[in-house]
Protein backbone atom coordinates (compact mmCIF):
# COMPACT_ATOMS: atom_id res chain seq x y z
CA UNK A 1 0.00 0.00 0.00
CA UNK A 2 2.67 2.08 1.00
CA UNK A 3 4.48 1.76 -2.34
CA UNK A 4 1.93 3.48 -4.09
CA UNK A 5 3.73 6.54 -5.04
CA UNK A 6 1.74 7.87 -8.11
CA UNK A 7 -0.37 11.17 -6.95
CA UNK A 8 0.95 11.76 -3.33
CA UNK A 9 1.76 15.44 -2.03
CA UNK A 10 5.73 15.71 -1.10
CA UNK A 11 5.93 17.86 1.57
CA UNK A 12 8.88 20.70 0.94
CA UNK A 13 9.51 24.05 0.70
CA UNK A 14 10.16 25.01 -3.04
CA UNK A 15 10.22 27.31 -5.53
CA UNK A 16 8.10 24.42 -7.33
CA UNK A 17 5.44 23.77 -4.59
CA UNK A 18 4.94 28.08 -3.87
CA UNK A 19 3.92 28.33 -7.73
CA UNK A 20 0.01 29.16 -8.50
CA UNK A 21 -1.69 25.59 -8.69
CA UNK A 22 -3.64 27.39 -11.56
CA UNK A 23 0.04 27.52 -14.07
CA UNK A 24 0.70 24.32 -12.73
CA UNK A 25 -2.15 22.81 -14.39
CA UNK A 26 -1.99 24.76 -17.49
CA UNK A 27 1.95 24.13 -17.58
CA UNK A 28 1.50 20.64 -17.22
CA UNK A 29 -0.90 20.81 -20.17
CA UNK A 30 1.55 22.75 -22.34
CA UNK A 31 4.28 20.00 -20.80
CA UNK A 32 2.44 17.24 -22.12
CA UNK A 33 1.49 19.27 -24.90
CA UNK A 34 5.06 19.53 -25.83
CA UNK A 35 5.66 15.64 -25.09
CA UNK A 36 3.45 14.56 -28.08
CA UNK A 37 4.56 17.10 -30.61
CA UNK A 38 8.22 15.99 -29.99
CA UNK A 39 8.51 13.37 -33.00
CA UNK A 40 12.04 12.44 -32.40
CA UNK A 41 14.66 12.20 -29.46
CA UNK A 42 15.74 15.70 -29.95
CA UNK A 43 12.42 17.13 -28.22
CA UNK A 44 12.40 14.78 -25.77
CA UNK A 45 15.56 15.62 -24.61
CA UNK A 46 14.11 19.08 -24.60
CA UNK A 47 11.44 17.75 -22.65
CA UNK A 48 13.42 15.88 -20.32
CA UNK A 49 15.81 18.97 -19.58
CA UNK A 50 13.23 20.85 -18.63
CA UNK A 51 11.61 18.38 -16.04
CA UNK A 52 14.84 18.14 -14.72
CA UNK A 53 14.89 21.76 -13.86
CA UNK A 54 11.64 21.49 -12.23
CA UNK A 55 13.04 18.78 -10.53
CA UNK A 56 15.71 19.82 -8.79
CA UNK A 57 13.87 23.47 -8.21
CA UNK A 58 11.57 21.00 -6.39
CA UNK A 59 13.23 19.03 -4.07
CA UNK A 60 11.47 16.10 -4.63
CA UNK A 61 13.80 13.29 -4.85
CA UNK A 62 14.92 12.11 -8.48
CA UNK A 63 14.26 8.51 -7.26
CA UNK A 64 11.14 9.30 -6.30
CA UNK A 65 9.83 10.56 -9.29
CA UNK A 66 11.48 7.77 -11.01
CA UNK A 67 9.28 5.85 -8.98
CA UNK A 68 5.83 7.35 -10.18
CA UNK A 69 6.66 5.33 -13.48
CA UNK A 70 6.64 1.66 -11.91
CA UNK A 71 2.79 2.36 -11.61
CA UNK A 72 2.30 2.29 -15.38
CA UNK A 73 5.18 -0.27 -15.60
CA UNK A 74 2.99 -2.94 -17.62
CA UNK A 75 1.45 -0.48 -19.97
CA UNK A 76 5.38 0.38 -20.56
CA UNK A 77 6.58 -2.80 -21.14
CA UNK A 78 3.34 -3.98 -23.08
CA UNK A 79 4.12 -1.42 -25.20
CA UNK A 80 7.53 -1.98 -26.01
CA UNK A 81 7.01 -5.41 -27.13
CA UNK A 82 4.39 -4.78 -29.42
CA UNK A 83 6.49 -2.19 -31.20
CA UNK A 84 9.37 -4.66 -31.11
CA UNK A 85 7.31 -7.84 -32.41
CA UNK A 86 5.01 -6.02 -35.04
CA UNK A 87 7.20 -3.24 -36.90
CA UNK A 88 7.77 -3.98 -40.05
CA UNK A 89 9.69 -0.67 -41.14
CA UNK A 90 12.68 -1.22 -43.25
CA UNK A 91 14.40 1.98 -41.95
CA UNK A 92 18.16 1.59 -40.84
CA UNK A 93 19.40 3.44 -38.27
CA UNK A 94 22.93 1.75 -37.50
CA UNK A 95 24.92 -0.88 -39.43
CA UNK A 96 23.85 -3.69 -40.03
CA UNK A 97 20.45 -5.12 -41.39
CA UNK A 98 17.43 -3.31 -41.31
CA UNK A 99 15.12 -6.23 -40.31
CA UNK A 100 16.63 -9.03 -37.93
CA UNK A 101 13.52 -11.78 -37.95
CA UNK A 102 10.67 -11.61 -39.79
CA UNK A 103 7.92 -14.69 -39.44
CA UNK A 104 4.73 -14.20 -40.54
CA UNK A 105 3.28 -10.97 -39.20
CA UNK A 106 5.82 -10.98 -36.55
CA UNK A 107 9.29 -9.11 -37.80
CA UNK A 108 11.95 -7.29 -35.07
CA UNK A 109 13.26 -4.42 -36.40
CA UNK A 110 15.88 -1.37 -36.15
CA UNK A 111 12.75 0.59 -36.64
CA UNK A 112 10.55 -0.81 -34.33
CA UNK A 113 13.45 -0.74 -31.57
CA UNK A 114 13.80 2.65 -32.26
CA UNK A 115 10.21 3.31 -32.19
CA UNK A 116 10.23 1.29 -28.45
CA UNK A 117 12.76 3.46 -27.10
CA UNK A 118 11.06 6.45 -28.32
CA UNK A 119 7.71 5.09 -26.82
CA UNK A 120 8.94 4.21 -23.50
CA UNK A 121 10.74 7.58 -23.21
CA UNK A 122 7.59 9.36 -23.72
CA UNK A 123 5.41 7.31 -21.75
CA UNK A 124 8.06 7.68 -18.90
CA UNK A 125 7.70 11.72 -19.37
CA UNK A 126 4.54 12.10 -19.09
CA UNK A 127 4.07 9.68 -15.81
CA UNK A 128 7.19 11.63 -14.10
CA UNK A 129 5.74 15.11 -15.00
CA UNK A 130 2.58 14.27 -14.01
CA UNK A 131 3.54 13.31 -10.67
CA UNK A 132 5.15 16.40 -10.10
CA UNK A 133 2.19 18.27 -9.95
CA UNK A 134 0.77 15.76 -7.29
CA UNK A 135 3.98 15.91 -5.72
CA UNK A 136 4.49 19.63 -5.52
CA UNK A 137 0.74 20.44 -5.22
CA UNK A 138 -2.01 19.62 -2.23
CA UNK A 139 -4.77 18.07 -3.11
CA UNK A 140 -6.59 21.38 -1.88
CA UNK A 141 -5.18 23.61 -3.97
CA UNK A 142 -5.14 21.40 -7.15
CA UNK A 143 -9.04 21.26 -6.52
CA UNK A 144 -8.76 24.94 -5.97
CA UNK A 145 -6.69 25.48 -9.32
CA UNK A 146 -8.87 22.76 -11.42
CA UNK A 147 -12.21 25.07 -10.02
CA UNK A 148 -10.60 28.25 -11.38
CA UNK A 149 -9.37 27.18 -14.79
CA UNK A 150 -12.96 25.25 -15.26
CA UNK A 151 -15.18 28.71 -14.81
CA UNK A 152 -16.04 29.87 -18.19
CA UNK A 153 -18.03 26.12 -17.74
CA UNK A 154 -20.00 27.46 -15.36
CA UNK A 155 -22.13 30.36 -18.19
CA UNK A 156 -22.99 27.08 -19.50
CA UNK A 157 -24.79 26.14 -16.41
CA UNK A 158 -22.58 23.29 -15.26
CA UNK A 159 -21.93 22.80 -11.65
CA UNK A 160 -18.49 23.06 -11.37
CA UNK A 161 -18.51 23.98 -7.73
CA UNK A 162 -19.24 20.65 -7.41
CA UNK A 163 -16.94 18.90 -9.68
CA UNK A 164 -14.35 20.32 -7.36
CA UNK A 165 -16.26 19.27 -3.74
CA UNK A 166 -16.01 15.78 -5.15
CA UNK A 167 -12.98 15.71 -6.44
CA UNK A 168 -11.22 17.45 -3.00
CA UNK A 169 -12.85 14.83 -1.33
CA UNK A 170 -12.17 11.85 -3.09
CA UNK A 171 -8.23 13.17 -3.28
CA UNK A 172 -8.58 14.39 0.81
CA UNK A 173 -9.68 10.60 1.67
CA UNK A 174 -6.97 8.77 -0.24
CA UNK A 175 -4.93 8.94 2.94
CA UNK A 176 -8.17 8.39 4.91
CA UNK A 177 -8.46 5.01 2.81
CA UNK A 178 -4.71 3.98 2.86
CA UNK A 179 -4.46 4.09 6.52
CA UNK A 180 -8.12 2.19 6.83
CA UNK A 181 -7.06 -0.10 4.61
CA UNK A 182 -3.77 -0.83 6.60
CA UNK A 183 -5.50 -1.27 9.66
CA UNK A 184 -7.96 -3.56 8.21
CA UNK A 185 -5.09 -5.94 6.91
CA UNK A 186 -3.82 -5.92 9.89
CA UNK A 187 -6.55 -6.71 11.76
CA UNK A 188 -6.92 -9.95 9.19
CA UNK A 189 -3.51 -10.56 9.19
CA UNK A 190 -3.92 -10.77 12.83
CA UNK A 191 -6.15 -13.50 12.18
CA UNK A 192 -4.20 -15.07 10.00
CA UNK A 193 -5.14 -14.27 6.84
CA UNK A 194 -2.29 -14.62 4.16
CA UNK A 195 -2.58 -11.80 0.99
CA UNK A 196 1.47 -12.40 -0.31
CA UNK A 197 1.24 -16.25 -0.98
CA UNK A 198 -1.09 -18.48 -3.46
CA UNK A 199 -1.94 -18.27 -7.31
CA UNK A 200 -4.12 -15.46 -8.43
CA UNK A 201 -7.77 -16.87 -6.83
CA UNK A 202 -6.34 -17.40 -3.91
CA UNK A 203 -5.13 -13.76 -3.86
CA UNK A 204 -8.10 -11.98 -5.08
CA UNK A 205 -10.07 -14.16 -2.65
CA UNK A 206 -8.06 -13.38 -0.03
CA UNK A 207 -8.53 -9.35 -0.88
CA UNK A 208 -12.67 -9.77 0.29
CA UNK A 209 -11.93 -9.79 3.75
CA UNK A 210 -10.51 -6.36 3.05
CA UNK A 211 -12.71 -5.16 0.64
CA UNK A 212 -16.07 -5.48 2.37
CA UNK A 213 -15.16 -3.84 5.37
CA UNK A 214 -13.85 -0.73 3.68
CA UNK A 215 -16.69 -0.72 1.34
CA UNK A 216 -19.12 -0.71 4.31
CA UNK A 217 -17.00 1.93 6.52
CA UNK A 218 -16.54 3.96 3.26
CA UNK A 219 -20.49 4.37 3.08
CA UNK A 220 -21.21 5.06 6.56
CA UNK A 221 -18.77 7.88 6.33
CA UNK A 222 -20.31 9.34 3.35
CA UNK A 223 -23.60 9.35 4.62
CA UNK A 224 -22.14 11.17 7.89
CA UNK A 225 -20.03 13.80 6.13
CA UNK A 226 -23.42 14.61 4.21
CA UNK A 227 -25.42 14.97 7.22
CA UNK A 228 -22.53 16.73 8.63
CA UNK A 229 -22.28 19.13 5.43
CA UNK A 230 -26.43 18.95 5.69
CA UNK A 231 -26.64 20.26 9.12
CA UNK A 232 -24.63 23.48 8.79
CA UNK A 233 -26.72 24.37 5.61
CA UNK A 234 -24.04 23.61 3.37
CA UNK A 235 -24.63 24.77 -0.36
CA UNK A 236 -22.03 24.91 -2.96
CA UNK A 237 -23.92 27.19 -5.63
CA UNK A 238 -24.63 30.01 -3.98
CA UNK A 239 -21.53 32.48 -4.67
CA UNK A 240 -18.47 30.73 -1.63
CA UNK A 241 -15.60 33.06 -0.63
CA UNK A 242 -12.01 31.06 -0.33
CA UNK A 243 -9.65 31.31 2.61
CA UNK A 244 -6.82 30.92 0.66
CA UNK A 245 -6.59 32.92 -2.46
CA UNK A 246 -4.85 32.03 -5.44
CA UNK A 247 -2.56 35.03 -6.88
CA UNK A 248 -0.14 35.19 -9.93
CA UNK A 249 3.28 36.17 -9.11
CA UNK A 250 6.64 36.72 -10.74
CA UNK A 251 7.49 33.33 -10.03
CA UNK A 252 4.53 32.14 -12.04
CA UNK A 253 5.56 34.22 -14.68
CA UNK A 254 9.04 32.67 -14.86
CA UNK A 255 7.26 29.86 -14.78
CA UNK A 256 4.73 30.31 -17.50
CA UNK A 257 7.53 32.07 -19.86
CA UNK A 258 9.53 28.69 -19.13
CA UNK A 259 6.36 26.61 -20.54
CA UNK A 260 6.38 28.56 -23.77
CA UNK A 261 9.33 28.40 -24.08
CA UNK A 262 9.48 24.74 -24.44
CA UNK A 263 5.96 24.59 -26.48
CA UNK A 264 8.05 26.88 -29.15
CA UNK A 265 11.13 25.04 -28.64
CA UNK A 266 9.97 21.46 -29.57
CA UNK A 267 7.76 23.00 -32.30
CA UNK A 268 10.74 24.95 -33.87
CA UNK A 269 12.95 21.81 -33.39
CA UNK A 270 9.95 19.95 -35.34
CA UNK A 271 9.55 22.37 -38.10
CA UNK A 272 13.49 22.89 -38.79
CA UNK A 273 15.02 19.95 -37.80
CA UNK A 274 12.91 17.50 -38.68
CA UNK A 275 12.21 14.11 -37.12
CA UNK A 276 14.81 11.40 -37.10
CA UNK A 277 12.12 8.99 -37.19
CA UNK B 1 3.98 -17.21 27.80
CA UNK B 2 6.53 -14.52 28.99
CA UNK B 3 6.54 -11.62 27.06
CA UNK B 4 10.26 -9.85 27.19
CA UNK B 5 11.82 -6.67 25.07
CA UNK B 6 14.48 -4.82 25.53
CA UNK B 7 15.89 -1.77 23.63
CA UNK B 8 13.39 -2.14 21.31
CA UNK B 9 13.17 0.85 18.50
CA UNK B 10 11.39 1.49 15.67
CA UNK B 11 11.15 4.47 13.16
CA UNK B 12 7.89 4.93 10.91
CA UNK B 13 9.19 6.49 7.34
CA UNK B 14 13.34 6.20 7.71
CA UNK B 15 14.54 8.43 5.69
CA UNK B 16 11.73 10.15 4.36
CA UNK B 17 10.13 13.62 5.37
CA UNK B 18 7.35 11.94 7.04
CA UNK B 19 10.23 10.01 9.55
CA UNK B 20 9.20 9.45 12.76
CA UNK B 21 10.70 7.36 15.93
CA UNK B 22 7.85 5.73 17.16
CA UNK B 23 9.76 3.66 20.09
CA UNK B 24 13.09 4.73 21.58
CA UNK B 25 14.62 2.12 23.23
CA UNK B 26 12.06 0.01 25.22
CA UNK B 27 12.61 -2.58 27.38
CA UNK B 28 9.62 -3.87 29.26
CA UNK B 29 8.27 -7.29 30.59
CA UNK B 30 5.19 -8.72 30.83
CA UNK B 31 5.06 -11.52 33.11
CA UNK B 32 2.41 -15.18 32.63
CA UNK B 33 -0.67 -14.61 33.56
CA UNK B 34 -0.75 -10.99 34.27
CA UNK B 35 -3.85 -8.50 33.04
CA UNK B 36 -1.23 -5.78 31.94
CA UNK B 37 -2.39 -1.96 31.03
CA UNK B 38 -0.61 0.27 28.59
CA UNK B 39 -1.29 3.81 28.91
CA UNK B 40 -0.34 6.90 27.21
CA UNK B 41 -1.10 9.52 24.63
CA UNK B 42 -2.11 9.06 20.73
CA UNK B 43 1.26 8.83 19.34
CA UNK B 44 3.47 7.92 22.13
CA UNK B 45 4.16 4.36 20.68
CA UNK B 46 2.24 2.32 22.41
CA UNK B 47 0.21 0.62 19.63
CA UNK B 48 3.28 0.20 17.45
CA UNK B 49 5.13 -1.90 20.16
CA UNK B 50 2.04 -4.16 20.94
CA UNK B 51 1.94 -4.46 17.19
CA UNK B 52 5.49 -5.78 17.30
CA UNK B 53 4.17 -8.29 19.78
CA UNK B 54 2.52 -10.88 17.18
CA UNK B 55 4.94 -10.17 14.20
CA UNK B 56 2.25 -7.26 12.39
CA UNK B 57 5.62 -5.12 12.53
CA UNK B 58 8.83 -6.93 12.08
CA UNK B 59 12.22 -6.41 13.61
CA UNK B 60 15.32 -5.41 10.87
CA UNK B 61 16.59 -8.96 11.65
CA UNK B 62 13.70 -10.78 11.34
CA UNK B 63 13.31 -9.74 7.62
CA UNK B 64 14.63 -11.34 4.80
CA UNK B 65 17.20 -8.99 3.13
CA UNK B 66 18.69 -7.86 6.55
CA UNK B 67 22.14 -6.17 6.80
CA UNK B 68 23.18 -4.67 10.33
CA UNK B 69 23.83 -1.15 9.97
CA UNK B 70 27.63 -0.32 10.85
CA UNK B 71 27.70 1.84 14.03
CA UNK B 72 29.21 5.67 13.15
CA UNK B 73 32.95 5.66 14.37
CA UNK B 74 33.88 6.94 17.78
CA UNK B 75 30.39 5.66 18.71
CA UNK B 76 29.95 1.89 20.36
CA UNK B 77 27.20 0.22 18.71
CA UNK B 78 23.52 0.49 19.73
CA UNK B 79 22.89 -2.97 21.75
CA UNK B 80 21.35 -5.64 19.96
CA UNK B 81 16.81 -5.49 20.64
CA UNK B 82 15.52 -8.38 22.06
CA UNK B 83 11.96 -9.56 21.53
CA UNK B 84 10.57 -13.00 23.46
CA UNK B 85 7.15 -14.05 23.21
CA UNK B 86 7.50 -17.18 24.82
CA UNK B 87 9.26 -19.30 23.20
CA UNK B 88 9.38 -17.11 19.71
CA UNK B 89 12.32 -15.40 19.51
CA UNK B 90 10.75 -12.47 16.84
CA UNK B 91 14.54 -11.49 16.17
CA UNK B 92 15.06 -14.37 14.49
CA UNK B 93 14.31 -14.42 10.77
CA UNK B 94 13.17 -18.63 11.08
CA UNK B 95 10.28 -18.14 14.03
CA UNK B 96 7.39 -19.67 12.90
CA UNK B 97 4.67 -16.32 12.59
CA UNK B 98 2.08 -18.10 11.33
CA UNK B 99 2.33 -20.23 14.55
CA UNK B 100 2.93 -16.58 16.72
CA UNK B 101 -0.01 -14.96 15.35
CA UNK B 102 -2.26 -18.31 16.61
CA UNK B 103 -1.12 -17.77 19.96
CA UNK B 104 -0.70 -14.23 20.29
CA UNK B 105 -4.50 -12.53 19.49
CA UNK B 106 -4.67 -9.24 18.80
CA UNK B 107 -8.19 -7.41 19.04
CA UNK B 108 -7.66 -3.82 17.18
CA UNK B 109 -9.37 -0.62 18.11
CA UNK B 110 -12.85 -1.07 16.69
CA UNK B 111 -12.95 -4.70 15.73
CA UNK B 112 -16.21 -4.06 14.82
CA UNK B 113 -15.00 -2.77 11.38
CA UNK B 114 -13.30 -5.81 10.90
CA UNK B 115 -16.15 -8.33 10.33
CA UNK B 116 -17.01 -8.80 6.61
CA UNK B 117 -18.46 -12.88 6.05
CA UNK B 118 -21.92 -13.36 5.37
CA UNK B 119 -23.02 -15.40 8.46
CA UNK B 120 -21.57 -14.74 12.31
CA UNK B 121 -20.58 -18.25 12.11
CA UNK B 122 -18.48 -17.90 9.03
CA UNK B 123 -16.98 -14.51 10.61
CA UNK B 124 -15.67 -15.93 13.69
CA UNK B 125 -14.21 -19.25 12.01
CA UNK B 126 -11.84 -16.83 9.05
CA UNK B 127 -9.13 -17.28 11.87
CA UNK B 128 -9.50 -21.14 12.58
CA UNK B 129 -9.54 -21.66 8.89
CA UNK B 130 -6.41 -19.41 7.82
CA UNK B 131 -4.05 -20.89 11.00
CA UNK B 132 -5.30 -24.33 10.11
CA UNK B 133 -2.38 -26.75 8.73
CA UNK B 134 -2.60 -27.87 4.91
CA UNK B 135 -2.36 -31.76 5.85
CA UNK B 136 -5.19 -32.08 8.77
CA UNK B 137 -8.06 -29.30 7.78
CA UNK B 138 -10.15 -29.26 11.00
CA UNK B 139 -13.90 -31.01 10.19
CA UNK B 140 -16.66 -29.09 9.69
CA UNK B 141 -18.02 -30.25 12.95
CA UNK B 142 -14.63 -29.23 14.61
CA UNK B 143 -15.19 -26.04 13.17
CA UNK B 144 -18.71 -25.50 14.28
CA UNK B 145 -17.64 -26.61 17.86
CA UNK B 146 -14.62 -24.40 18.40
CA UNK B 147 -17.07 -21.62 16.88
CA UNK B 148 -19.85 -22.34 19.38
CA UNK B 149 -17.62 -22.31 21.99
CA UNK B 150 -16.03 -19.00 21.11
CA UNK B 151 -19.07 -17.46 20.72
CA UNK B 152 -20.43 -18.45 24.66
CA UNK B 153 -17.37 -17.26 25.68
CA UNK B 154 -18.18 -13.66 25.00
CA UNK B 155 -21.80 -14.20 25.93
CA UNK B 156 -23.13 -15.23 22.86
CA UNK B 157 -25.77 -18.03 21.73
CA UNK B 158 -24.39 -19.58 18.52
CA UNK B 159 -28.09 -20.86 18.12
CA UNK B 160 -29.54 -17.26 18.52
CA UNK B 161 -26.92 -15.30 16.54
CA UNK B 162 -24.90 -17.93 14.49
CA UNK B 163 -26.79 -17.22 11.14
CA UNK B 164 -27.46 -13.85 11.16
CA UNK B 165 -25.30 -11.05 9.36
CA UNK B 166 -23.01 -9.52 11.42
CA UNK B 167 -23.94 -6.41 9.79
CA UNK B 168 -27.59 -6.93 11.63
CA UNK B 169 -26.18 -7.02 14.79
CA UNK B 170 -25.95 -3.68 17.41
CA UNK B 171 -22.82 -2.31 18.38
CA UNK B 172 -21.83 -4.19 21.32
CA UNK B 173 -22.75 -7.72 19.51
CA UNK B 174 -20.68 -6.97 16.66
CA UNK B 175 -17.79 -6.21 19.09
CA UNK B 176 -18.32 -9.52 21.01
CA UNK B 177 -18.14 -11.00 17.50
CA UNK B 178 -14.98 -9.64 16.71
CA UNK B 179 -13.52 -10.69 19.80
CA UNK B 180 -14.94 -14.71 18.96
CA UNK B 181 -12.88 -13.83 16.06
CA UNK B 182 -9.41 -13.30 17.40
CA UNK B 183 -9.97 -16.02 20.56
CA UNK B 184 -10.91 -19.00 18.40
CA UNK B 185 -7.57 -19.89 18.10
CA UNK B 186 -7.48 -20.12 21.37
CA UNK B 187 -4.53 -17.78 22.29
CA UNK B 188 -2.40 -18.22 25.08
CA UNK B 189 -1.85 -14.02 25.10
CA UNK B 190 -4.53 -11.56 24.26
CA UNK B 191 -4.02 -8.16 23.43
CA UNK B 192 -6.69 -5.38 22.84
CA UNK B 193 -6.09 -1.80 21.91
CA UNK B 194 -8.74 0.10 23.39
CA UNK B 195 -11.23 -2.70 23.68
CA UNK B 196 -13.72 -0.58 25.55
CA UNK B 197 -13.60 2.55 23.06
CA UNK B 198 -16.73 3.97 22.63
CA UNK B 199 -19.11 1.92 24.45
CA UNK B 200 -21.66 3.18 27.06
CA UNK B 201 -20.70 2.61 30.87
CA UNK B 202 -22.85 -0.39 30.81
CA UNK B 203 -21.50 -1.43 27.69
CA UNK B 204 -17.89 -0.68 29.24
CA UNK B 205 -18.22 -2.36 32.54
CA UNK B 206 -19.26 -5.57 30.27
CA UNK B 207 -16.58 -6.37 28.62
CA UNK B 208 -13.90 -5.55 31.10
CA UNK B 209 -16.13 -8.14 32.89
CA UNK B 210 -15.52 -10.68 30.18
CA UNK B 211 -12.15 -10.12 29.46
CA UNK B 212 -11.69 -11.05 33.37
CA UNK B 213 -13.47 -13.99 32.68
CA UNK B 214 -11.37 -14.81 29.61
CA UNK B 215 -8.43 -13.94 31.63
CA UNK B 216 -9.90 -17.14 33.72
CA UNK B 217 -10.34 -19.69 31.30
CA UNK B 218 -9.07 -18.98 27.82
CA UNK B 219 -6.13 -16.66 28.05
CA UNK B 220 -3.10 -16.88 30.18
CA UNK B 221 -2.21 -13.23 29.72
CA UNK B 222 -3.98 -10.43 28.59
CA UNK B 223 -2.30 -6.61 27.84
CA UNK B 224 -5.26 -3.60 26.98
CA UNK B 225 -4.52 -0.51 25.62
CA UNK B 226 -6.37 2.16 27.42
CA UNK B 227 -7.11 5.86 27.71
CA UNK B 228 -9.18 5.31 30.53
CA UNK B 229 -7.43 5.40 33.88
CA UNK B 230 -10.84 4.15 35.64
CA UNK B 231 -10.00 1.56 33.36
CA UNK B 232 -6.71 0.69 34.56
CA UNK B 233 -6.94 1.00 38.15
CA UNK B 234 -10.23 -1.28 38.39
CA UNK B 235 -8.74 -4.02 36.34
CA UNK B 236 -4.90 -4.57 35.75
CA UNK B 237 -2.27 -5.83 37.72
CA UNK B 238 0.65 -3.58 36.49
CA UNK B 239 0.80 -0.70 34.16
CA UNK B 240 3.16 0.85 31.88
CA UNK B 241 3.33 4.01 30.92
CA UNK B 242 4.56 5.67 27.44
CA UNK B 243 5.97 8.75 26.36
CA UNK B 244 6.97 9.64 23.03
CA UNK B 245 8.79 6.56 22.55
CA UNK B 246 9.92 5.60 25.77
CA UNK B 247 8.42 3.94 29.12
CA UNK B 248 9.34 6.03 31.80
CA UNK B 249 7.35 3.91 34.40
CA UNK B 250 6.56 0.76 35.17
CA UNK B 251 4.34 -0.24 38.23
CA UNK B 252 1.35 -1.63 39.67
CA UNK B 253 -1.79 0.78 39.61
CA UNK B 254 -1.46 0.99 43.10
CA UNK B 255 2.27 2.70 42.98
CA UNK B 256 1.44 4.49 40.03
CA UNK B 257 -1.77 6.66 40.91
CA UNK B 258 -0.11 7.28 44.07
CA UNK B 259 2.30 9.54 41.91
CA UNK B 260 -0.46 11.72 41.01
CA UNK B 261 1.91 14.88 40.35
CA UNK B 262 4.48 12.43 37.45
CA UNK B 263 1.10 11.45 35.86
CA UNK B 264 -0.28 15.21 35.45
CA UNK B 265 3.32 15.99 34.15
CA UNK B 266 3.05 13.77 31.58
CA UNK B 267 -0.19 14.82 30.58
CA UNK B 268 -1.68 11.61 31.96
CA UNK B 269 -5.28 11.86 33.99
CA UNK B 270 -5.12 9.37 37.59
CA UNK B 271 -8.29 7.36 38.43
CA UNK B 272 -11.05 9.04 40.05
CA UNK B 273 -10.84 7.39 43.47
CA UNK B 274 -7.18 8.37 43.19
CA UNK B 275 -8.55 11.71 43.16
CA UNK B 276 -10.91 11.67 46.12
CA UNK B 277 -7.87 9.53 48.15
CA UNK B 278 -6.00 13.12 47.26
CA UNK B 279 -8.73 15.04 48.48
CA UNK B 280 -9.45 13.01 51.88
CA UNK B 281 -5.60 13.31 52.15
CA UNK B 282 -5.77 17.13 52.21
CA UNK B 283 -8.07 16.66 54.57
CA UNK B 284 -6.41 14.65 56.90
CA UNK B 285 -8.26 11.70 56.03
CA UNK B 286 -5.50 8.82 54.65
CA UNK B 287 -6.88 5.95 53.13
CA UNK B 288 -4.76 2.93 52.02
CA UNK B 289 -6.31 1.81 49.08
CA UNK B 290 -5.30 0.01 45.80
CA UNK B 291 -7.76 2.58 43.74
CA UNK B 292 -10.40 -0.17 42.77
CA UNK B 293 -13.72 1.18 43.52
CA UNK B 294 -14.61 -1.68 45.38
CA UNK B 295 -11.54 -1.10 47.40
CA UNK B 296 -12.13 2.47 48.18
CA UNK B 297 -15.97 2.12 48.83
CA UNK B 298 -15.09 -0.56 51.47
CA UNK B 299 -11.70 1.58 53.15
CA UNK B 300 -14.57 4.42 53.33
CA UNK B 301 -17.02 2.69 54.69
CA UNK B 302 -14.90 1.02 56.95
CA UNK B 303 -13.65 4.50 58.18
CA UNK B 304 -16.87 5.64 58.21
CA UNK B 305 -18.11 2.99 60.79
CA UNK B 306 -14.97 3.51 62.82
CA UNK B 307 -16.37 6.77 63.64
CA UNK B 308 -13.27 8.86 62.30
CA UNK B 309 -13.88 12.48 61.51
Amino acid sequence: MKDVAFGQYYPADSFVHRLDPRLKLLFLIAFITAIFLATDFYGLAACAGVLLVIVLCSRVPLGKVFRAIRGILFLVLFTAVIQILFNHGDKAYWGGPAVYWEWKIFAVTQEGIVLAIFLVLRLALLVMCSSMLTYTTTPVALTDGIESLLTPLKWLHIPVHVLALVMNMALSLIPVLTGETERIMNAQKARGADFETGNIFRRIKAIVPILIPLLVSSIDRAEELGNAMDSRCYRGDIKRTKYKKLRFGWRDLIAFLLGAALVTGVVLLRVYVGGIL
Amino acid sequence: MRIVAEHLTYTYNERSPFEKRALDDISLTIEEGEFFGIIGHTGSGKSTFVQHLNGLIRLPSSRKHFHPKKPKRGQPAPPAPVLKVGEFDLCDRRTDFRALRRSVGMVFQYPEYQLFAETVKEDVAFGLKNFAEKKDRPRAEEIETAVREALAAVGLNAAEVGEKSPFDLSGGQKRRVAIAGVIVTRPEVLILDEPAAGLDPLGKREIMELLHELHRTWCKTIVIVSHDMDEIAENCTRVAVFKDGTVPYVATPKELFSHAEELYALGLDIPLTAKLTAALARRGIAIDCDFTTEDFLAKVLALKKGGAS
